[in-house]
């Protein structure tokens, strides 16, 4: 088929999901983005946050700590360093994460530019879900 | 002579040994089952990592990459990262792995380069404590985890990298068991740092670039950086699950063995034991017979 694409969110575990997808919202490091099937090939990082996957008819939202996509016009590959099905995710498991990511941004190198990106986008996008999960 | 009870003693102390050496056959087996599937289901990921990382090294510049690619120009210091199990009793599994590690470490010392080593998992400490004890600088042990996650790799990995970025040596290289088959396991020695990326890029690019050419989100370079890093730990991983798996099919056919030598000892003591009796009965006959004769 025309409009679907081979989705796989592969974690250093398991494989996490795969399946035909129509449509992958993901959290690049550069900026949002949109796959849609047929796009063309693109390897970006993820930054920490929500993934939204149409996978095989149903939406699926994937909260990914870290990672990089590997997008093919008919292909695309998500290696996650770690991920959490958003139907699984509750109150107190974002608060969890939201504490890691502050206690990694304390320590964080200064300098360190890319470490600091990162915590802070991890903290911004779980005080967002712990936000929604709240009301 | 031993007397019939002493042998009798032996026979029954032999059967609890050999119920023992059974059932850690099986709870090996059971395990390994475990472990091959933890093994496989790990492997699309380090597959795909490999697949990204020869592709990218090989369109980036050699010259200006990362130290973790191309080395820091010197091989002084070696570091070695010895992966062993927590516990024994599995054949010569962990001690395989501990003489390729010190047959690497003897030669590099030779050469007069400085080593440092680093043990995951407590036997291989154990094992090289003897004589390289000078040389050990780090030691990680695994003791009570029941199931080896991702985090546990990356804990290793990120020593491993800060000891790296502090310019504490030059070349790493993993030591764990290959897993090739419940009767065969390879130890093996695996450079990680600077990391080797697979032969025969050259034909990969052609293909890559015919059929696809990636853009790149953000530059080359900062995924390339982002990919090396976050391949030690993958690479680690891998070693810890092949190492798992291998212990428990050397176990496995370790057990598997003492089982039978047992059954082996078992029947040759209960030979012994029969004859005995039979001896001490004839002996008894003799002796009725003639107190018999003898009125």
């Amino acid at each position: 088929m025309a409009d679907t694409f081979t989705f796989e969110l592969v974690s250093p575990e398991r494989i996490l999901k795969s399946g035909e997808a129509t449509e992958v919202i993901v959290p690049g490091t550069a900026g949002d983005f949109t796959v849609l099937p047929g796009h063309s090939p693109v390897l970006s990082t993820l930054r920490p946050g929500v993934m939204d996957v149409t996978l095989d008819g149903a939406k699926t939202r994937i909260y990914v700590k870290s990672g990089l996509i590997e997008v093919d016009p008919k292909r695309v590959t998500v290696l996650a360093q770690t991920a959490y099905d958003m139907a699984e995710m509750d109150a107190s498991r974002i608060a969890d994460e939201l504490k890691t990511a502050q206690d990694e941004r304390a320590a964080a190198d200064e300098s360190d530019d890319e470490l600091i990106a990162h915590t802070e986008a991890a903290i911004d996008a779980l005080t967002r879900l712990g936000g929604k999960m709240d009301r | 002579m031993p007397s019939l009870k002493d042998l009798r003693n032996r026979i029954s102390s032999v059967k609890a040994t050999r119920k023992i050496t059974k059932a850690m056959q099986m709870v090996a087996a059971a395990k390994l089952r475990r472990a091959q599937e933890a093994a496989q289901a790990a492997r699309p990921y380090a597959e795909r990592m490999d697949a990204v990382l020869s592709n990218l090294a090989s369109r980036t510049n050699k010259e200006g990459a990362s130290p973790l690619l191309a080395g820091t120009g010197k091989d002084d210091v070696h570091l070695l990262v010895v992966m062993t199990a927590e516990r024994g009793l599995c054949g010569g599994f962990n001690g395989n792995i501990a003489k390729l590690a010190r047959a690497d470490a003897q030669k590099l010392l030779a050469a007069g380069k400085t080593v440092k080593i680093m043990t995951v998992g407590r036997k291989g400490a154990d094992n090289l404590r003897r004589d390289l004890n000078r040389n050990i600088v780090e030691r990680t042990d695994f003791r009570g985890i029941k199931q080896l996650f991702y985090t546990h790799a990356e804990s290793v990995a990120d020593k491993l990298l800060s000891m790296f970025d502090n310019g504490d040596f030059d070349v790493a290289t993993l030591y764990f068991s290959e897993f090739k088959s419940v009767i065969a396991q390879k130890p093996t020695a695996l450079q990680i740092i600077p990391a080797k990326v697979a032969e025969g890029t050259g034909e990969e690019v052609k293909t890559a670039g015919g059929e696809a050419i990636y853009e790149y989100e953000p530059d080359e370079e900062t995924i390339l950086r982002y990919l090396l890093r976050r391949n030690i730990g993958t690479q680690i991983f891998r070693g810890l699950l092949e190492n798992s798996a291998s212990e428990q099919g050397a176990r496995m056919s370790a057990m598997d063995s003492a089982t039978r030598n047992a059954g082996d000892m078992i029947n040759k003591l209960t030979v012994k034991y029969n004859r005995q009796r039979q001896a001490n009965i004839t002996k008894e006959l003799i002796e009725i017979i003639s107190g018999a004769e003898a009125l």
